[in-house]
């Protein structure tokens, strides 16, 4: 059989627009956060958060819509307490950012033992349902890709290019990252920075949530123990390889997703490679692209400090 | 009836148990250059950053125009048309100079959803013609000069339409031209009927550019003095609150044989690039040599070879005509090398050790501080405190670390230090930088005994009057060569500041 063949397909390409699209979501909600100052390591959580929101919402109302409703609220809850504590008690991000991860992961599962009495999954739920959009089925190549999908894949592309357009283009967008580079200079400019850092990091919350809603109503219709398995990090990374930027993130996404599309084919290949070893392709990929990034990357000045006006 | 642009009445501020600021009053005309003179520490940017909204006063009343008014935050302080130019710069490095000076006021179309670049750049380019600024509107706040981000920040106050500009210590991080420049740019401004507060400890520029001044000592006001009723005399003793002796005696007398020099020394800055070129000087006995130049012009290269903390790539380093350009630093001192740094924090003290740890660093392995194995604590308490008390280091309590002390005691604690140990040779580096003028004036005593004892002292340092009043020679430094070198007498302030600036003697 042909290895390279089976591995540069449509269908992996396929299969990578939808494993992309938690990650990219969380990617560019951490650009939102970073952007504005505060380090994001939550993201984690509130994928975890948002998938567990969303199957609880559509098991509870019947429709897919509400559980997408649901996942939201969820992950603007956790944005506005992860935002608190760093904002307004001064929290170290990354020790809250931890904090917001054990807290969803127990939260979580204790809350699925509750409603459906089970550790492992939960029930099937009803799922988002593929919408079809004739015009780009016309589109060459592209076209069988892009046709038919979750309203979420539709709605990524869509908040990547206005996310971008609004953090570079906006009077919002320059105040927030005017904030992250310098909280002292944006308040002597009479930049409400309490407010800018607030919106960013919900948004960031509601961004992941709805990434991670994708999960449990887009990707598979139910929501299992510790879904998000670390796509969270892998979003972080997508960020800052992606240079704290939307486009550059979900870039940076893409390659995870589609390493991890490749991984899942080559596994199905029966390849004498031991499974553990392929399974871990894009978990080092993480790793190594951080590190080269790191080195590389100049993250917004004031990343990870804490600023309060008016002492 | 005057108008006075500003009225602050009664204002008082606490951060903890220091009183920053207490009942202050202090009034600005309109239209007038104001100078707020004072030591570090003595309230000015608390007073000014309460003005601005910066921060909450404890008490105290503000009125704009005759106009009671309510200022909470910078937001509330641009609308009552004020604009103040930071200490440390208010800029993003790597955002432009548009970018910087539209942010929270930008000019915007489609609907206010995105920023007008066009609109923006037009205005930008207007203020800065107006003031005969020549920015590119588009370039990089990390290529500017110093002085260019200055005026970036100044141009930020005139887009938001400001007419009441606080300066807080704007000359501090300009060379001599810069500052000339800026005193220019405030002379237009207050013909445009501005209203200027402008900040400083520095008492030449004081009486150079003020119409009024007012002085402020450990959080009181003094008083506000006309220019033309006060001297700088006057104006010194205010500030410190005691008589303080602005001309230095210096005796005059002849310099003895040589006891430290470099040769044909060169050495490239890995980093940044800077080379320092074939340097030569000779020191002699009972001499000051006086190192003048913007910093970062190789300064900090030549005082770390010659402390032996970097090792130059050729020439050589004689110290009582013996080679020890491959000796290491500890034998230096040993050999009477004394060193009091420019950066007094990296390399001067250790912060979290007490005093006495610290007048011990650099002597842990001399016998006079051991007990057999040990260190005699005894012994190094009372050598402490007697050094304290000969340097006048004040500090609050016996178990005090360096890092609790002012800048001025901090400076004090290393020069008693350094001094107290009979070195033979004093590489004194920018020793009076973020000093009070009642320090300074200790310091430079200091040094002029040392030259009183026939020890060789070289000076490095970015202050014109200091090299001017304390040294025998002068040498001045540029992109790494030495440009110029001479008796004091040959040079006068403004020669050394174009000398400084990369200009040379012919030119003129
Ligand atoms: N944010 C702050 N927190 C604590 N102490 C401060 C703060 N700002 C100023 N101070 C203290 O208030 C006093 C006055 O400082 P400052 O107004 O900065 O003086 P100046 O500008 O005249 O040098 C100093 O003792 C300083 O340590
Ligand atoms: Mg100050």
């Amino acid at each position: 059989m042909n290895v390279l063949g089976t591995i540069f397909s449509i269908n992996t390409l396929a299969a990578a627009i939808r494993l992309v699209v938690p990650i990219a979501l969380a990617a560019v909600g951490g650009a939102f956060s970073e952007r504005s100052g505060v380090i994001n390591i939550g993201l984690e959580g509130m994928i975890l958060t948002g998938a567990f929101a969303g199957a609880v919402g559509s098991y509870y109302s019947g429709s897919a819509f509400f559980g997408v409703l649901a996942a939201l609220a969820a992950g603007a809850i956790l944005g506005l307490l992860f935002s608190f504590f760093t904002i307004d008690l001064e929290a170290d991000h990354v020790v809250a950012g931890v904090g917001i991860n054990i807290l969803s992961l127990g939260f979580t599962t204790w809350l699925m033992q509750v409603i459906w009495g089970q550790k492992g999954a939960s029930p099937q739920v009803a799922g988002l349902p593929e919408i079809k959009i004739p015009i780009l089925a016309d589109l060459p190549l592209l076209g069988d890709l892009l046709a038919s999908n979750s309203p979420i894949v539709y709605l990524m592309f869509i908040i990547v290019i206005s996310s971008w357009y609004l953090l570079f283009k906006t009077p919002l967008g320059l105040r927030i990252r005017f904030t992250g580079e310098h909280p002292e200079a944006a308040d002597t400019l009479g930049i409400n920075i309490r407010f800018i850092k607030y919106f960013s990091v919900t948004l960031s919350g509601v961004l992941a949530a709805l990434g991670g809603s994708y999960l449990s109503l887009g990707h598979l219709n139910w929501f299992s123990s510790n879904m998000s398995a670390g796509r969270g990090y892998m979003a972080l990374a997508a960020n800052i390889f992606g240079q704290w930027n939307p486009l550059g993130g979900f870039a940076a996404s893409m390659l995870f997703a589609f390493t991890d599309a490749v991984q899942m084919r080559l596994q199905g290949m029966n390849l004498n490679i031991a499974s553990e070893f392929i399974q871990m392709l894009p978990y080092v990929l993480t790793v190594l692209i951080l590190a080269g990034a790191v080195i590389r990357s100049r993250p917004p000045a004031a990343l990870g400090s804490h600023y309060k006006s008016n002492k | 009836m005057t108008i006075n642009a500003v009225e602050m009445k009664n204002i008082s501020k606490s951060f903890g148990s220091v009183k920053a600021n207490d009942s202050i009053d202090f009034s600005v005309k309109k239209g007038e250059i104001h100078c707020l003179l004072g030591e570090n520490g003595a309230g000015k940017s608390t007073l000014v950053k309460i003005l601005f909204g910066l921060y909450n006063k404890d008490q105290g009343q503000i009125k704009i125009n005759n106009k009671p008014v309510k200022i909470n935050n910078p937001a509330g302080a641009i609308k009552e048309k004020m604009g103040m130019i930071h200490q440390h710069f208010m800029l993003v490095d790597r955002f432009s100079i548009i970018e910087n000076i539209i942010a929270g006021q930008e000019p915007t179309r489609t609907w206010g959803t995105s920023i007008d670049k066009k609109k923006a750049a037009v205005k930008v380019k207007e203020i800065s013609q107006n003031f005969g600024f020549d920015l590119d509107p588009e370039a990089l706040i990390e290529n500017l000069s110093v002085g260019e981000q200055q005026r970036v920040e100044i141009m930020k106050a005139l887009y938001r339409e400001a007419e009441i500009l606080i300066l807080d210590e704007p000359t501090a991080v300009l060379t001599p031209q810069e500052t000339e420049e800026l005193f220019e740019i405030m002379e237009s401004l207050k013909e445009d009927n501005k209203t200027i507060i402008f900040i400083t400890h520095k008492l030449n520029e004081t009486m150079e550019i003020a119409d009024r001044i007012t002085i402020l000592r450990d959080g009181k006001k003094i008083g506000t003095v006309n220019k033309n009723d006060t001297t700088p005399q006057k104006l010194a003793n205010m500030m410190v609150g005691r008589e303080v002796l602005l001309d230095l005696e210096k005796s005059s007398k002849n310099p003895g044989k040589e006891i430290f020099s470099i040769k044909n020394l060169s050495y490239k800055n890995p980093v940044s690039g800077l080379e320092l070129n074939e340097i030569n000087i000779s020191f002699k006995k009972g001499e000051i040599v006086g190192l003048a130049g913007v910093e970062g012009n190789g300064q900090l290269e030549l005082e770390e070879i010659i402390a032996g903390l970097k090792a130059p790539d050729s020439g050589e380093i004689l110290f009582n005509s013996q080679k020890i350009t491959k000796v290491s630093t500890r034998e230096r001192r040993n050999m009477g090398l004394a060193h009091i740094p420019s950066d007094r924090n990296k390399y001067g003290l250790v912060g979290n050790f007490s005093l006495a740890k610290n007048i011990l660093l650099g002597s842990e392995w001399n016998p006079e501080f051991k007990n057999k194995f040990m260190i005699d604590f005894d012994y190094l308490n009372n050598y402490t405190d007697q050094i304290l008390k000969e340097y006048d280091v004040r500090f609050s309590g016996k178990n005090s670390r360096a890092s609790e002390l002012s800048g001025g005691n901090q400076q004090k604690l290393i020069i008693g230090r350094e001094l107290s140990r009979g070195a033979e040779f004093v590489l004194a580096a920018q020793p009076t930088r973020g000093v009070d003028i009642g320090a300074i004036e200790f310091i430079h005593r200091q040094l002029l005994k040392i030259r009183e004892e026939d020890k060789a002292v070289f000076l490095i340092s970015a202050e014109l009057d200091e090299l001017m009043s304390l040294s025998d020679r002068i040498l001045v430094i540029y992109e790494g060569n030495i440009v110029a070198r001479g008796k004091v007498e040959d040079f006068d302030q403004e020669e050394l500041g174009l000398l400084m600036a990369g200009h040379s003697r012919e030119e003129r």
